[in-house]
């Protein structure tokens, strides 16, 4: 067993420019009125125009190639982007499971043409991408999805059901795993192949799911003889294990896997004014350091993505300790804030995000991977499986 | 820094490696290991890598010094090898030649002072100083009326109290009585006792990182021999779990660890950015021992609570390295008043600016 490492990575003088950037755009997105950076994750109205205008910023696909669109930045720099845009409440959803996740996929696997026609539009912002993993009876066991693609004229037809998709009812395009073969009994992984589903074609139906948040970002999604072209095939037929984890790294070790209720760590800071009791004092002094050592674990994968490693071990490490604090940060500032919140000037705003926080909380350790499965990945890491 | 990347810390793996192995020192009972495996990092430079050329040093790199320590608590290196480092540096601060033999540094603790009076004689008293009562000198941080001081003092010359740590290596009380320092001189504009608590702590962290690499491997290594309900307990999905996350605390300990290091080893002043780094490795390595040392003993089962078994040296090491430089409580009651003075709009331009 080799030790893990998790290098010290500073971010290199070009980012600090690009972040004042960021900063200056968002504050002036705030001052229009495009969102409300007290309010986290709401999916505002013209969120579609906040998602173009952050295109033609070149913010999305910054480290792919300029011929698809992309600007040939680096993982660091997308890095101060991603995280900018996170602690700004900003409205990213739209937009950035393409830019994390999709896009990356596409790059690696689509054939040319499609590469040449989808990859620029969603540099600049016009395409939502969603994801179709889970189906109503397989969840994190991946390999047990039944969802079947069978060969038609031209393609597949598509039938059976994906569930918990994120912004399916908004999306145009999914990227979706479906059974093509049976599992053989040396390999239960064996069988499923990964399409480009064009959300727009018949024979597909988006059920809203409500969530305890009060929100509807995910969905069912039932097909019903949808047709996928053959050139929208994604990677070997039968072969979409082999293609699944080298994305992880890139999922699981972003900004937005320890920031996702950190707007609460900021309204505690003013809650408690500039000069706050010990109490107070440490608790804040605590979730600081724990937040500065997440972020310092998360910018080394950065660097070590950077550097073409496939740290998944690593990102794994950072998805199970940084969503576990993320996960807790809303119950620990409900705490230090028992005791000074009547006095607040913003005990109704710190109130308001603590009731949306806690809602929140229960998800962050299930979505894109969770936390028994990561430990389970972790495990096979140090040799255990 | 886990693994050797130039030939200072490569040269102190070999000496802990030849000379500070774990099991042979826990089954020596009259501590005979201790004097050849001092003179071998003697012989090497390596307890006053900190110090330069011309005044008695090696003159390494800060970051060459602070992989040599996580190194030695990889190894959980029960020799005062940090302490001299620290003292060295704390002299060289001074520009004070540092002298051959063993050191520590007093005060130990962030709220001990030691004054220097008009007379020119150090008084007061330091708790928790680390292999003081075996030091030959004590680098010490004093407070006189013209502001602080740094001074090289003999140990023979003060009155000792010894004491041990929750390891059992010497931790004393240290008692200065108006007594005449070997060497004094002014510190450099803006250094105070905190900048030494800071670089002491982070020098901590560094060890108690190390300790939580090895707790990781060699529980690691158990789990997958320890054969219960007829299988290695590692293949059990509970006792993998638990694995997992003692590895996410080595793992976020060293992150935060050498982050510190790297920080300080590229900046030199302690701003806001340096405190942030300092104090949050030593709150998180805490934090990060007091986990990683319950699981590493959970997975041992009963033979790890024995002193036969060599976990404890790494576990109880790296629980009683958090005393020392400021607990993680101190630092965290000190970064959030610091962030909280800063303001709230303030905090994410922080922790973002590098």
């Amino acid at each position: 067993m080799t030790a893990l490492r998790f290098d010290p990575i500073r971010l290199p003088p070009e980012c600090e420019e690009l972040r004042k950037e960021v900063r200056a755009f968002l504050a002036e997105e705030i001052a229009a009125g495009t969102f409300n950076p007290f309010q986290p994750l709401r999916e505002d109205a013209d969120a579609r125009e906040f998602s173009r205008r952050v295109g033609e910023r070149g913010w999305i696909g910054m480290t792919w190639p300029k011929k698809y669109g992309g600007h040939e930045r680096s993982f660091l720099e997308r890095y101060v982007v991603t995280e900018e845009m996170r602690v700004a409440n900003a409205p990213v959803r739209r937009f950035f499971v393409a830019d994390r996740q999709s896009g990356p996929i596409l790059l690696r696997y689509a054939p040319e043409h499609i590469k040449m026609d989808i990859l620029p539009r969603i540099c600049r912002g016009e395409l939502c991408f969603a994801i179709g993993m889970s189906e109503p009876n397989s969840g994190s066991d991946l390999f047990a999805a039944k969802t079947r693609a069978t060969r038609t004229e031209g393609g597949w037809l598509i039938n059976g059901s994906k569930i918990w998709t994120t912004s399916a009812h908004m999306a145009d395009y999914m990227i979706a795993i479906f059974r093509t073969s049976p599992a053989t009994k040396e390999n239960r992984r064996h069988g499923l192949t990964q399409f480009l589903v064009n959300m727009k074609s018949p024979g597909i139906k988006v059920n809203p799911i409500g969530q305890i948040t009060g929100q509807n970002e995910f969905n069912e999604v039932v097909f019903t003889d949808a047709f996928v072209p053959d050139d929208h095939q994604l990677g070997e037929i039968d072969g979409a294990w082999k293609q699944a984890t080298s994305e992880l790294a890139y999922e699981r070790s972003g900004p937005e896997r320890f920031l996702e209720t950190y707007y609460v760590l900021t309204e505690l800071v003013r809650a408690v004014g500039p000069d706050p009791d010990t109490r107070g004092a440490e608790g804040i002094g605590r979730l600081v350091a724990q937040l500065h050592t997440m972020r310092r674990m998360s910018v080394s994968v950065a660097g070590m993505l950077q550097a073409g490693k496939e740290p998944v071990v690593e990102a794994s490490i950072v998805k199970d300790v940084g969503t576990i604090w993320e996960q807790q940060l809303p119950h620990r500032v409900r705490d230090l804030a028992a005791f000074v919140e009547e006095e607040a000037g913003n005990r109704e705003t710190l109130e308001n995000q603590l009731n949306f926080a806690i809602r929140t909380a229960p998800k962050l350790t299930i979505q894109g991977g969770t936390t028994e499965v990561l430990r389970g990945i972790i495990a096979r890491g140090l040799g255990l499986r | 820094m886990a693994e050797a990347e130039n030939i200072v810390v490569a040269t102190a793996e070999k000496i802990f490696a030849d000379l500070a192995d774990p099991q042979t020192i826990n089954h020596d009972k009259n501590g005979g290991w201790r004097l050849p495996l001092w003179q071998a990092l003697s012989e090497a430079g390596l307890p006053l890598a900190w110090v330069a050329e011309e005044l008695g040093g090696a003159g390494a790199d800060l970051a060459d010094g602070f992989a040599v320590v996580n190194a030695a608590g990889r190894f959980a290196v029960a020799v005062p090898l940090a302490e001299t480092l620290l003292a060295g540096w704390l002299l060289q601060q001074g520009g004070i030649a540092a002298p051959e033999g063993s050191m520590t540094i007093a005060p130990a603790r962030p709220n001990d002072r030691i004054a220097l009076g008009a007379d020119g004689t150090l008084s007061g008293r330091a708790r928790g100083v680390a292999f003081a009562k075996a030091a030959r000198h004590v680098a010490v941080v004093a407070h006189g009326d013209d502001g602080v001081s740094i001074a090289l003092v003999a140990a023979d010359q003060l009155r000792i109290e010894p004491g041990l740590s929750l390891a059992n290596d010497p931790s004393d009380t240290v008692i200065f009585d108006r007594m005449a320092p070997v060497a004094i001189r002014s510190a450099p504009a803006g250094f105070d006792q905190d900048n030494m608590m800071l670089m002491g702590g982070v020098v901590r962290g560094l060890q108690i990182a190390g300790a939580l690499d090895r707790l990781l491997e060699i529980s690691v290594t158990y789990a997958g021999e320890r054969v219960a309900f007829e299988k290695p307990i590692g293949k059990f999905q509970a006792v993998q779990h638990n694995l997992a996350r003692l590895a996410g605390e080595a793992a976020a300990a060293n992150a935060a660890a050498t982050s510190a290091a790297d920080a300080i080893a590229r900046s030199g002043a302690f701003d806001d950015a340096v405190f942030l780094e300092a104090a949050s490795a030593k709150i998180r390595c805490a934090e990060a021992a007091e986990k990683g040392a319950a699981i590493a003993h959970q997975v041992h089962g009963a033979i790890g609570f024995t002193t036969e078994h060599i976990l404890h040296r790494f576990s109880l090491r790296a629980l009683a390295w958090r005393d020392d430089f400021g607990s993680e409580s101190h630092w965290a009651v000190a970064l959030g008043r610091r962030i909280a003075a800063r303001g709230a709009d303030e905090l994410w331009p922080l922790v973002a600016s590098r």
